[in-house]
């Protein structure tokens, strides 16, 4: 397996190392014959970028840690073997493998921000860092630092080294992150969803630095994620895993263009383009939790190509091509794949459209800071606006502000002709029920102390469309169009998943027979399938009750796929507007240039 | 987890009573930690002994026994010559109900300002909670010092507000810093977007996602009543002067405490048993919500 790294970089010292080699890898939970994850064979090759990619539940971060010898409290690395240069860093003293986590083997955790100490300047990190490794002399280690932070494109000067790691943007803490990572010149990288909460150009800057970095040293990386497109940039191989197995592994290419496993083209299936519209089809069920996950085939349950065998024999991954394996009974059996099955034609811009919420001369306050500046746009019946931004664009603000959830606005919003007042409860109780509001996140908005029943039926007591038995008719019957069974009435909403407490968000939501929906960022806090199916769900509302809505994104693939019209949305100011079509395919302004050219993109 | 997690599943209206008891699966919960059980199990064996004893009592409550600190009986006799083991068995009912009613007072009052302070915001809350804080300033006993001494033979009601009166902006902190987590979830923003009355939105959605909290809170304050009320019975503040009361029996017999040290020594340890056991249940429900939170 001894390979030596091709010439990468210049400059740089390119070592000889054999990648690392996973064997057989088990994670089960404590006191219970449960496994985590089971069955991971996976070679991770020097200057290769794997990208292992799951959905929440599948263990892929489980995988990520036991490369270090780590399992999470509650867990333990029950079997199998991680050979780096054909030491088995399971079997290791934990003195060896302390010296070889960051060393050797080195980890870049999701929240960076948490990860830095807060009140140890940058600088200091850096160095203190190497005094620990026992690199370099006293006087070369801060040189170092300067060095590494060179490499990953931030300032080297002493104010910046001064700072805080509150004093920098979520991009740069990342990137310090990495630089700290990078330091010690370890053999292996492990990411785990390092990009996840950061913008689109600040993502795609850590992500050229880290692929960067890692072929330049001959670095193995592996990336853990849950978002597809930005495996599609950046990794050379990926490992698609469910239920805790790897259900596919394969070169990038193969993955996306001609996908074995049921369970990935399920998953390209749920995942919008930048290019193209697409009618996107969820997963139906959720994941199995360890523990729960059926017998055969762990993905037999959700399958569309489910046969009996699938339910009985456990499958085997098995060679469909060189280097691409797939763990299913009916490889061969179950046809190509076509991603333009799902392409649906753009929303036509010239539709005529019958105006019914429109926002003029929109300036936002929070106190004295001016936020949002003299924003407009408006709303057509059954029509779908996206308000599109990074963070800190205002998109948030606005949705806020036409909802009457924040009062602090100048301008006009008019629905049908009425000038809306600007907290919700000056507004009239039938302006309140024909606007309704759907947050981000479904673990806060729905009172976990609530069932089902109640927090759908509030709205409609509180109106008055329907009480008592009749109400919880209805109840029952929104449940359905939501995809959300009747048994499910009692329960309390802690007891839910988080892609079923968003439908029953918006199962209240249409519980109050609403024309307008404000959906801020609803489907971002969801793995990839259930967003999909949540996008079916709201398509599908939008054309049999004919329902505008205002959907909150910082996905302009999401906003292809749903939007007819677009607002992009910098800095509180509108930069461009328009149908969606026309936006996406010819940008007028630089802004929207760079935010579509920066998103990761599978195409 | 249990599936019905109240029995409020059918008709509607005003859903999970609000103050009220936590929801069954929560004290099912509670039941199976060992702190909790064993705290509950002896608060519930003091309360029934206090509540039952007088019944058994060899002596009634101010009857003479034999002379003073005599050894007769179980723990021989106090100041007055009456049996030491019937004045305690006798002396739990006041202090213990005076104590429970104190702090339910205290609990409705503080959780009422606290929760309307957090919800209000802004303005509201700054104001209501400089003036809480105001009283909190005053040590505990000193309200009702200032007070019973105005008073000849006080009432057992006038106790009980004072004790309550002084719990209140205690619980008012405590109760305030729990609702700023909950009024800020966007749950309680939808509701208002939906235009909920204030109240509702306080009684049925705020409220009932404190209960856990809350309940510790409640324990914790228990235990200090029966500190207060047991200090002001020492202090001589107490509504009938006579009776037997914990508290007031310590005052009586401490003279006497090196010949007959029971006279104090017994109502001493039944209050140290109660007030570990109410503490270690406060402590118990203190960690359950904090683990079993959504």
């Amino acid at each position: 397996m001894a390979t030596t790294t091709p010439d990468a970089g210049q400059g740089h010292e390119v070592r000889a190392t054999t990648g690392l080699i996973i064997e057989d890898l088990g994670v089960s939970l404590t006191g219970r014959e449960v496994d985590v994850v089971d069955d991971i064979d996976l070679v991770l090759k020097p200057g290769e970028v794997v990208g292992l990619v799951g959905e929440s539940g599948s263990g892929k971060t489980t995988v990520g840690t036991s490369l270090l010898n780590y399992s999470r409290a509650g867990a333990f690395i029950s079997s199998g073997k991680v050979l780096l240069e054909d030491r088995d860093v399971l079997k290791m003293h934990w003195k060896e493998v302390r010296k070889l986590r960051g060393e050797e083997i080195a980890y870049v955790p999701q929240d960076p921000a948490s990860a830095l100490n807060p009140s140890i300047r940058i600088g200091k990190q850096l160095v203190e860092l190497q005094q620990l490794r026992g690199i370099g002399t006293s006087e070369s280690r801060l040189q170092a630092a300067r060095d590494g932070l060179a490499e990953v494109g931030l300032p080297t000067d002493d104010e910046f080294l001064k700072r805080y790691a509150h004093q920098l943007s979520g991009g740069q803490v990342q990137r310090v992150a990495l630089a700290m990572a990078f330091l010690p010149k370890p053999k292996v990288l492990v990411l785990d969803e390092p990009t996840t909460g950061l913008d689109v150009t600040t993502q795609k800057m850590v992500l050229d630095t880290m692929a960067e970095l890692c072929r330049a040293y001959g670095v193995s990386a592996l990336y853990v994620t849950h978002d597809l497109a930005v495996v599609a940039n950046i990794a050379d191989r990926v490992a698609v895993m469910y239920a805790g197995q790897i259900a596919e592994l394969g070169p990038r290419d193969t993955i996306f263009a001609n996908p074995a496993h049921p369970y990935t083209r399920a998953l390209l299936d749920s995942i919008p383009h930048l290019s193209q519209a697409r009618a996107l089809k969820g997963i139906p069920g959720r994941t199995p939790s360890p523990g729960r996950r059926p017998d055969g085939c762990r993905f037999n349950d959700r399958c569309a190509f489910v046969v009996d065998r699938c339910r009985q024999e456990v499958p085997e991954l098995r060679t469909v091509a060189p280097e691409h394996e797939a763990r299913c009974h009916r490889v061969g059996e179950i046809g190509t794949w076509d991603i333009n099955l799902g392409t649906v034609p753009d929303a036509d811009p010239e539709k005529p459209r019958d105006v019914i919420l429109s926002v003029e001369r929109l300036d936002v306050f929070y106190g004295r800071k001016h936020v949002v500046h003299d924003v407009s746009f408006n709303l057509a019946k059954g029509e779908v606006v996206a308000l599109v931004g990074e963070s800190g664009s205002g998109k948030t603000t606005i949705s806020r502000s036409v909802g009457g959830l924040h009062k602090d606005w100048t301008g006009d919003i008019t629905f049908e002709g009425r000038r809306l007042a600007n907290s919700a409860r000056r507004r009239s109780a039938d302006d309140r029920r024909r606007m309704q509001y759907i947050f981000q996140n479904p673990y806060l908005s729905l009172n976990p102390r609530l069932s089902i029943e109640q927090i759908i039926k509030r709205p409609m007591e509180l109106f008055g469309l329907a009480k008592g038995k009749e109400a919880t008719e209805r109840v029952v019957e929104l449940m359905g169009q939501v995809a959300l069974g009747s048994q499910m009435l009692h329960y309390p909403a802690s007891r839910l998943s988080g892609g079923e407490r968003q439908r029953v968000a918006i199962a209240r939501a249409l519980a109050a027979e609403p024309d307008v929906m404000i959906c801020d960022e609803i489907t971002s806090a969801l793995d990839v399938s259930v967003q999909g199916s949540i996008v079916e769900l709201l398509e599908g509302l939008r054309l049999e009750r004919g329902i505008s809505m205002l959907f909150v994104t910082h996905n302009l693939a999401l906003v292809r796929s749903i939007a007819a019209r677009v607002e992009i949305l910098q800095a509180g100011r509108v930069v461009e507007a328009g149908s969606v079509v026309t936006v996406m395919d010819t940008p007028q302004q630089d802004y929207t240039r760079k935010l579509l050219s920066n998103s990761p993109r599978i195409d | 987890m249990s599936t019905e997690t109240s029995g409020i599943s059918g008709t509607s209206g005003t859903p999970a009573a609000p103050s009220g008891p936590a929801p069954a699966g929560f004290l099912r919960r509670a039941l199976r930690q060992k702190r909790f059980a064993f705290g509950f199990t002896v608060t519930v064996l003091v309360v029934l002994f206090a509540v039952v004893a007088p019944f058994f009592a060899p002596y009634g409550e101010k009857e003479t026994a034999g002379p003073p600190y005599a050894k007769d009986g179980v723990f021989g006799t106090d100041y007055l010559g009456q049996d030491v083991l019937s004045r305690v068995m006798h002396g739990g009912q006041s202090v213990l109900a005076i104590s429970v009613l104190a702090t339910l007072l205290g609990m409705v009052v503080g959780v009422l300002i606290g929760v309307v302070a957090a919800y209000a915001g802004g303005w509201w809350d700054e104001v209501i909670m400089r003036l809480n804080d105001v009283l909190l300033a005053f040590p505990q006993i000193l309200l009702a010092l200032v007070v019973l001494t105005a008073l000849e033979n006080p009432a057992s009601w006038v106790i009980i507000l004072l004790i309550g009166a002084s719990h209140a902006p205690r619980v008012a902190r405590v109760s305030r810093g729990v609702a700023l987590g909950i009024v800020s979830r966007d749950f309680v923003v939808a509701a208002e977007a939906l235009g909920e009355k204030r109240s509702r939105i306080i009684l049925a959605e705020v409220l009932p996602n404190m209960t856990g909290p809350l309940l510790a809170e409640a324990g914790l304050r228990l235990t200090y009543s029966i500190g207060v009320v047991a200090a002001l019975g020492f202090l001589g503040f107490a509504a009938d002067p006579g009776a037997a009361n914990w508290g007031q029996m310590m005052n009586e017999n401490r003279l006497g405490l090196q010949t007959q040290p029971w006279a104090v020594m017994a109502p001493v340890l039944v209050i140290a048993i109660f007030t570990i056991a109410t503490n270690l249940m406060a402590d118990g429900l203190a960690q359950i919500s904090q683990r079993g939170d959504d």
